[in-house]
């Protein structure tokens, strides 16, 4: 399986990735990791005409605190995020979700923004990043912009990023040990989620992200909105597939997803885990 | 686009050795370790980043090279099964496969051997679960995987041992 022929640059700094995808539109695509691209690309589902490959772009994965928030590179592996002490003590939710994402090897390879601007609706850490109600920003010919979580997905594998565009960075708030739960069904373990939940409290409210429960990554805003008013977590979970439009394929039927949905934001509210 | 069928000189360190590979930018790391550098000890399984049967290190760490193109090598270090011997002493988790029977057919070894040097220095090899959830991308089709844990968490005490 090779994918069909294309041009390639790599680009040191960011602006240049940016120059490069304006000159060249729809047609270049840039990769970081490539464990979202190359396997679409092998089996000829995506077939760009130019790669603008990140990883020669220094100083791009880092993890770090500035202030309330953890700063976080796009270029930072799942498997730098799983493993970070800092980011287990300020944002353990985050750790413990990019720790579920494939197997070694692909969190090795797969980048956190990579992940966020590709988009897939299956994927564990955009519904986690909704959660934490995270802020993306956004580098282009015009300069940098922030996108919230919330405004940042569109439709499926579709984002606010136009095509000269690159994720540069995460901003997340810091919650410390403040009670989450992360919950992802499968049947495999190296298999997608077929559905998945992120929970994470905060002082007065709550972030609930959902993994595969319609076209993008969803907010389980009426869940949420039970949280703040107090229901009782039978009662809010009652609430988290609602205003969801789940596809039905071989791993389930919508009416199935939607059960889980709930069960699984059931124990994600009691702070339990998948592993 | 003209530039589509371009082909790229590429600087690819492995082992130790660095080669000037001519290659389009297409070509994945495993069809170039096997059938340019004649590396054949890194099979080929799935192709679809699911079996980890052409698991390798880059930078030390186990990647899919199925899932890698060849070009994004560059500057990195690759490592392939064929170095970790020196000579005809095994690396400690050969010997442990070895002395535990942890394959069968050996198709999936080189992967699971190269996975397991990873998640042994990554220190993912405290117990049998932490090390089966390090392993869940290389699939085995022989052993039932218990001789396979055994021989990861033994060569984990020989490497801590030594440390």
């Amino acid at each position: 399986m090779t994918p069909v022929p294309f041009a390639y640059r790599r680009a040191t700094s960011v602006q240049e990735a940016i120059s490069l995808l304006t000159e060249h539109g729809e047609e270049a695509k840039a990769i970081a990791g490539g464990h979202s691209l190359l396997p679409i690309m092998k089996l000829r589902f995506a077939a760009p005409e130019l790669l603008v490959d990140l990883g020669g772009i220094p100083d791009l994965d880092h993890i770090r605190v500035e202030g309330d928030e953890m700063v976080l590179g796009a270029l930072a592996r799942h498997s730098d995020l799983e493993l970070s002490a800092l980011l287990r003590e300020e944002v353990p939710l985050l750790a413990h979700t990019a720790g579920l994402v494939g197997d070694c090897q692909i969190r090795h390879r797969g980048t956190l923004g990579g992940s966020v601007a590709h988009g897939d609706p299956s994927a564990d850490l955009p519904a986690t990043l909704v959660a934490l109600r995270a802020t993306v920003v956004v580098d282009g010919p015009g300069g940098r912009r922030t996108v919230p979580v919330d405004h940042f997905y569109t439709g499926f594998l579709e984002t606010a990023l136009a095509p000269d565009e690159l994720v540069v960075e995460l901003r997340v708030p810091r919650t410390g040990d403040a009670p989450w739960g992360y919950q992802k069904f499968r049947r495999r373990g190296i298999d997608w989620a077929i559905v998945g939940v992120a929970y994470q409290s905060e002082p007065g409210a709550g972030g609930i992200g959902l993994v595969n429960m319609g076209p993008t990554t969803l907010r389980a805003a009426a869940a949420e909105e039970a949280l703040r008013a107090g229901a009782d977590p039978a009662q809010v979970a009652a609430l988290a597939d609602q205003d969801t439009a789940p596809v039905g394929d071989a791993s389930g039927s919508p009416e199935y997803r939607r059960h889980l949905a709930r069960v699984l934001l059931s124990r994600a509210l009691a702070g339990r885990n998948s592993s | 686009m003209t530039e589509s069928t371009e082909t790229v000189t590429l600087d690819l360190t492995v082992n130790g050795r660095t080669h000037q590979v001519e290659l389009e930018p297409r070509e994945l790391l495993v069809d170039v370790l096997r059938e340019r550098l004649g590396l054949t000890g890194t099979n080929l399984g799935c192709e679809t980043t699911s079996c980890g049967a052409c698991t390798v290190l880059v930078d030390g760490r186990s990647v899919k090279s199925c899932t890698m193109l060849a070009v994004q090598g560059q500057g990195r270090d690759v490592r392939t099964i064929e170095d970790l011997a020196d000579g005809e002493v095994l690396h400690p988790v050969q010997a442990a496969f070895q002395r535990c029977h942890g394959l069968q057919c050996g198709f999936c070894t080189p992967g699971m051997v190269m996975a397991s040097v990873s998640l042994i220095d990554e220190g993912r090899a405290t117990d049998e679960q932490s090390v089966r959830a390090a392993l869940k991308g290389n699939l085995c089709r022989c052993t039932g995987y218990q001789n396979i844990v055994a021989a990861v968490l033994s060569a984990a005490q020989e490497i801590e041992a030594d440390r």
